[in-house]
This record gives structure tokens, sequence and C-alpha cells, in this order.
């Protein structure tokens, strides 16, 4: 119990201590404008891939789509904040955006659950690829006003919502929604990473974590336990869209033009995420949270190297996938570093525990 | 009133009658044994008891209370768990999680309590920890709490996977062969820890088998499946020496 809970604080620890460094470099003035831009990207990076190592690593069931999630938190929290801004303070209204972001997510997770669950095997996969595709195209194609008369919405175009002279179209189709306040910043960021940190490492320590991991290994046995397998493979899923949801929000509210392109929520922007999550180890929490920042950053940080930027992005994704996997290499870190040693930090937590 | 009562349990499976009008009753704190050669049918009638198939026709009641058409969840919240032939445990998770598995229906906080660690959960998981480490120390698997299921010797696996079972807080243990793979002292050890179950749980058993030494040497009463069919039943003794069953699976 006690090597759990001091694992937990290390990562917790690794998060702040990286906030406070990039903050003092911020306010001493030694990080760049375009860096400076990269870091709440980066928290939601690693909050999606937090949530997404729920569903693969602990519920054990693979899922490509949950750029999907994150499109719906996005817009649904972004679609609230755009309708009130000038109607509630900014606290309120970030809190309630979030609120709405992480509900309606969850509630599609929930509904997506319900046919595909008590399936097995890799239906899940093909249904949230699915999923994620058609969730992106519908909402490019949602037209939403508001004017003095009330909500108008069609899927035509913006000219058929008929609004009167003080309309204010505030989901334009393909060109989605302009000028979502502001409100992410870092700090935010980094409490929303804390805060999905804390809810998925202490799930996984209760007793509701120990039967979704149940089911993972075995779920034959694990219903002969009397786990209810169906109910639990729900639970996990629905948490791990409503985390998805929450970074969406964080997306929304740091970017002035959202829109549902496939750059940000398409086929390739999910597996992106998987990537960071193989690559920091399935089912280690701390190593999605590390892999995703570094991932993130890495591609960005390598611009000045113009042509040779995605030889070295690839041979750095190989180098990182031997040094968590080959067998011999684990051995190596575990009789150098000992278990929980430097490099342990992106160990397989199946080594640690 | 027998604790376990079959009647005329039958299942096909396609044209193939698997199981055929099978009965069983079994007195609380009895260790019953079903045996009987490949393909019998011994191990349908497992799945048959937990609910993993639904049988065509029959009935099985388990202390009174009808739990045919239940589903296996459903079944073990009412008293019956069980092992596997081969062994399925929680591989990637600590023996001693295997075990608070298996008590988390009896030790309950809510799922809120669950994911920020407040009210109940400590009380709870602290019970929990308490009740796995006693059921740990019966098996003589304290020692290793932290290991990896995988990671445990095959013997030590077996006994684990009984031990999670037993954490359920059954009425009815169901063993399916589990001297399975194991060598002369393994088993020797085996019956030991089932004799063991026996005493410290009173705990009624019904196992598969074909290790005849520990067949004779612990159970009280078996059953012999033949196709499907029971062959013969009653006490050890008396079913060892019947003729029709040495025809069909003892062998001269």
């Amino acid at each position: 119990m006690n090597k759990i809970t001091k694992n937990n604080l290390i990562t917790y620890g690794i998060v702040i201590a990286a906030y406070i460094i990039l903050e003092a470099l911020m306010l001493t003035g030694n990080l760049s404008s375009h860096l400076k831009g990269l870091l709440v990207p980066m928290t939601y990076y690693a909050v999606i891939a937090v949530a997404l190592n729920l569903c693969v690593g602990i519920l054990g069931e693979l899922s490509i789509g949950h750029c999907g999630f994150m499109c719906i938190g996005a817009f649904s929290s972004a679609f609230f904040s755009k309708a009130m801004e000038n109607t509630l303070p900014t606290v309120p209204r970030f809190i309630i955006a979030f609120i709405i972001g992480i509900g309606v997510a969850a509630l599609f997770g929930f509904l997506i659950g319900i046919p595909v669950l008590r399936l097995k095997g890799d239906y899940l996969a093909i249904v949230t690829l699915a999923f994620g595709e058609i969730i992106k195209n519908v909402i490019n194609s949602f037209y939403i006003g508001i004017d003095s008369k009330g909500m108008h919405f069609t899927m035509k175009s913006a000219m058929d919502l008929e609004m009167e002279a003080d309309g204010n179209v505030i989901v334009n189709g393909a060109m989605g929604i302009t000028g979502t306040p502001h409100n992410a910043n870092f700090t935010i960021g980094i409490v929303v990473l804390l805060i999905s940190l804390f809810v998925v490492q202490n799930l996984i320590n209760s007793r509701d974590g120990r039967a979704i991991m149940a089911i993972r290994d075995n779920y034959i046995a694990a219903e002969a336990t009397g786990v209810n397998v169906t109910g639990y493979k729900m639970m996990a899923f629905t948490i791990s869209a409503a985390i998805a949801g929450a970074a969406g929000v964080l997306f929304s509210h740091n970017i002035t033009t959202l829109t549902a392109s496939s750059q940000y929520f398409g086929y390739n922007a999910s597996i992106m995420i998987l990537v960071y999550v193989v690559l920091g180890g399935i089912g280690n929490i701390r190593g999605s949270v590390i892999a995703a920042c570094v991932l993130y950053l890495l591609p960005e940080l390598l611009r000045g190297l113009n042509t040779y930027r995605m030889l070295i992005y690839s041979i750095i994704l190989i180098v990182m996938m031997i040094v968590n996997w080959s067998p011999g290499i684990i051995a190596w870190r575990e009789k150098t570093f000992g278990k929980s040693g430097l490099l342990g930090l992106f160990g397989r937590k199946k080594e640690v525990a | 009133m027998a604790l376990l009562e079959v009647n005329n349990l039958s299942i096909s499976f396609g044209g193939l009658r698997a199981v055929d009008n099978f009965n069983i009753q079994i007195e609380k704190g009895e260790l019953y044994g079903l045996i009987g050669p490949n393909g019998a049918g011994k191990t349908t009638v497992f799945n048959l008891l937990t609910g993993v198939y639904k049988p065509n026709e029959g009935i099985i009641r388990l202390d009174g209370e009808d739990i045919t058409r239940k589903s296996t969840i459903e079944i073990n919240h009412a008293g019956i768990a069980r092992t596997f032939q081969n062994i399925r445990l929680f591989k990637n998770m600590p023996v001693i999680d295997n075990v608070k598995v298996g008590l988390a229906e009896r030790y309950k906080y809510s799922a809120l309590e669950g994911m920020l660690h407040i009210g109940k959960y400590k009380k709870v998981e602290k019970e929990m920890d308490d009740e796995a480490m006693r059921l740990l120390k019966v098996f003589d698997l304290d020692g290793e709490r932290d290991y990896l299921a995988s990671n445990l010797p095959y013997g030590k696996q077996r006994k684990l996977e009984i031990a999670r079972a037993m954490a359920t807080g059954p009425k009815l243990l169901l063993l399916d062969e589990p001297a399975a793979g194991m060598n002369p002292n393994e088993t020797k050890e085996l019956m030991d820890t089932i004799a063991l179950v026996r005493r410290e749980f009173d705990m009624t058993i019904l196992l598969i088998e074909h290790d005849m030494k520990l067949v004779s040497g612990i159970c009280e009463k078996l059953t012999v499946l033949n196709f499907g069919r029971v062959l013969c039943q009653g006490e050890t003794r008396e079913v060892l020496s019947n003729p029709e069953v040495i025809t069909a699976y003892l062998g001269e």
C-alpha cells in the first residue's frame, strides 16, 4: 500500500516540478513565445493520454477514436462559453464549461459503450474508429445561432438559420466556433492534469479499479469471481471519455478558431495519442504523461533542423520503444538503476508492481 | 435438505447430448467427487452449475434457492465459487489483489469514495487487507503477497485460485481438476490444502479429478459420469469396486 502511495506521489511531484521549472523560465523571460504557445497543448495531450491509458492499459480495450470524445468536449464547452460570454463572469462560466464538456463527453462514452462493450475482441477498436470520424463530420455540418427569439439550428447553411438582425451565429458549419474566450492557461492545464491523474491513480487502487483490471486479465475468471463485467467496462470507458472531454475543454478555450478538422480530431490524431500511451508503457499512467509531453514537444523543438526533423523524430520513437520494451534493456535497467531508478520513470508498471 | 440439489439436468450441443438426465445431491460439509473418462461431460456439469451454459432441462437448487437460469455473476453471489482446469488467475495483478477482487462483493464503498479515496475508503480497504492476509496465511501465500500472480510457481497458483474462490464467501466450492499437471508431492500438498479448507471454513466441496489416489484419499462420495449419463453414484468405496465403473473408467 505504502509503495503505491509513494509511486503516486512521485507522479504528482514530477508534474509539479515540471510546472515550477517552466513557470520560472517563463517569468524570467527564458522561454520563446513559440514554446510558450506549446505549453497548454502539452497539458491537454497529457490529459488525453491518461484517459486513453485508462481505456487501453487498465481496461484492456483498444480505442482508436478518443479524439472524438475530445472533440465533443471541445465543442459542447466552447458553445456554452461563446453563448454565455456576455452573460456570466469568467470564473463560473469556465467552471460550468468544464462540467458541460466533461458531462457531454461522458454521456457519449456511455452511449457508445452500451452496444460495444458487450462484445469481445476488436469490435471496440472498429466502432470507436468510426465514431471518431462520424462525430467530426457531423459537427462539421452543424449550424447553430442565437438571437432574441432563442436558438436556431440547421444542417444546411448559415443563411438557413433565418435569424433576426441581432442574431449571432455560434457554430458555423465547417468554419466551426470562432472567438471562444481564451480562458485556458498553463496553470489551469496543470491543475486539470493533476486532477485526472488523481482520479485515475486512485481508481486503480480501489475495489472498482481492481475489478476493471481483473476483467482485463481474465474476464471468464472475473465473472466467476462475481465481478459485474459489463458494468465495470462501462464505468471505465465512461470515465475515460469524461477525462478526454476535459482535455477537449482545455483545447477549445486555448484556440481562436475551433474547427472539427482532421488535424486535431481525425484518425491520425487518435493514433498519435495511442503512440504516447504505447511508448509511455501500457498501463503505466506516469509513463504516458511523460511520453505525451516529450513526444509532443520534440517535433516542435526540432523545427530548426528542417528536413531532418521527422528522421530524428522517428529515430527517437524507435529508441524509446527499445528502451521501454526490450527485455534485455529492462533487465539491464533494473540491475543498474534499481526498480525505481531514473530510467525506471518510463518502466512498465508490470515490472514495478 | 441438501445444500446442492440437481434434478434431471440436460444439455445438448447440436445433436450431442453432452449431459443427460444428471442428478446429484450434496449435503452440507460433504466432499464429493465427480469422475469419469475424458469427454464424459464433467466440466460441462460445472459450467451448467455456474451458469456458463444454460440447461435445456432440469433444475438446480442451492440451499433451497432455484439458481437454474441465473447468470454466472448472480450464481457466484448466491454462493457457488469455482476454480478452472487451466488456471485462470489475474496474472498481471499482485497476489493480494487477486484475493481482494474476490472480497469486493462483501466489502463495499461507492465508486466516488474509491476515486477520491475519501469516506469509508481507508477503513474498508484496511478490513479487506486484513481479511485477504488471513486467507493468504491459510494457504501459506502470505509471504508472496506482492508477487505478480504469474510469477508464482504452479502449485501456489492453484492455491491462489482456491484462495480467490474462497474470498467470495461461497457455500459450495467447485474444483475442476485441481491436481492436473502436478507431481505426486504437489498432489499430496494439494490434498492437505483441500482438507484444510474443509476444516478451516467448514466448506462443502465438489471436485472433478482424474488422480484416483486423490479421489479415493479424500472424497466421501462419488458420481461417475460416462457419455453424459450417471453411471454410478454413492460411497467412494462402493463406487470404486463397482464392476461397471471398473470396465468403463478404471480398467481391470
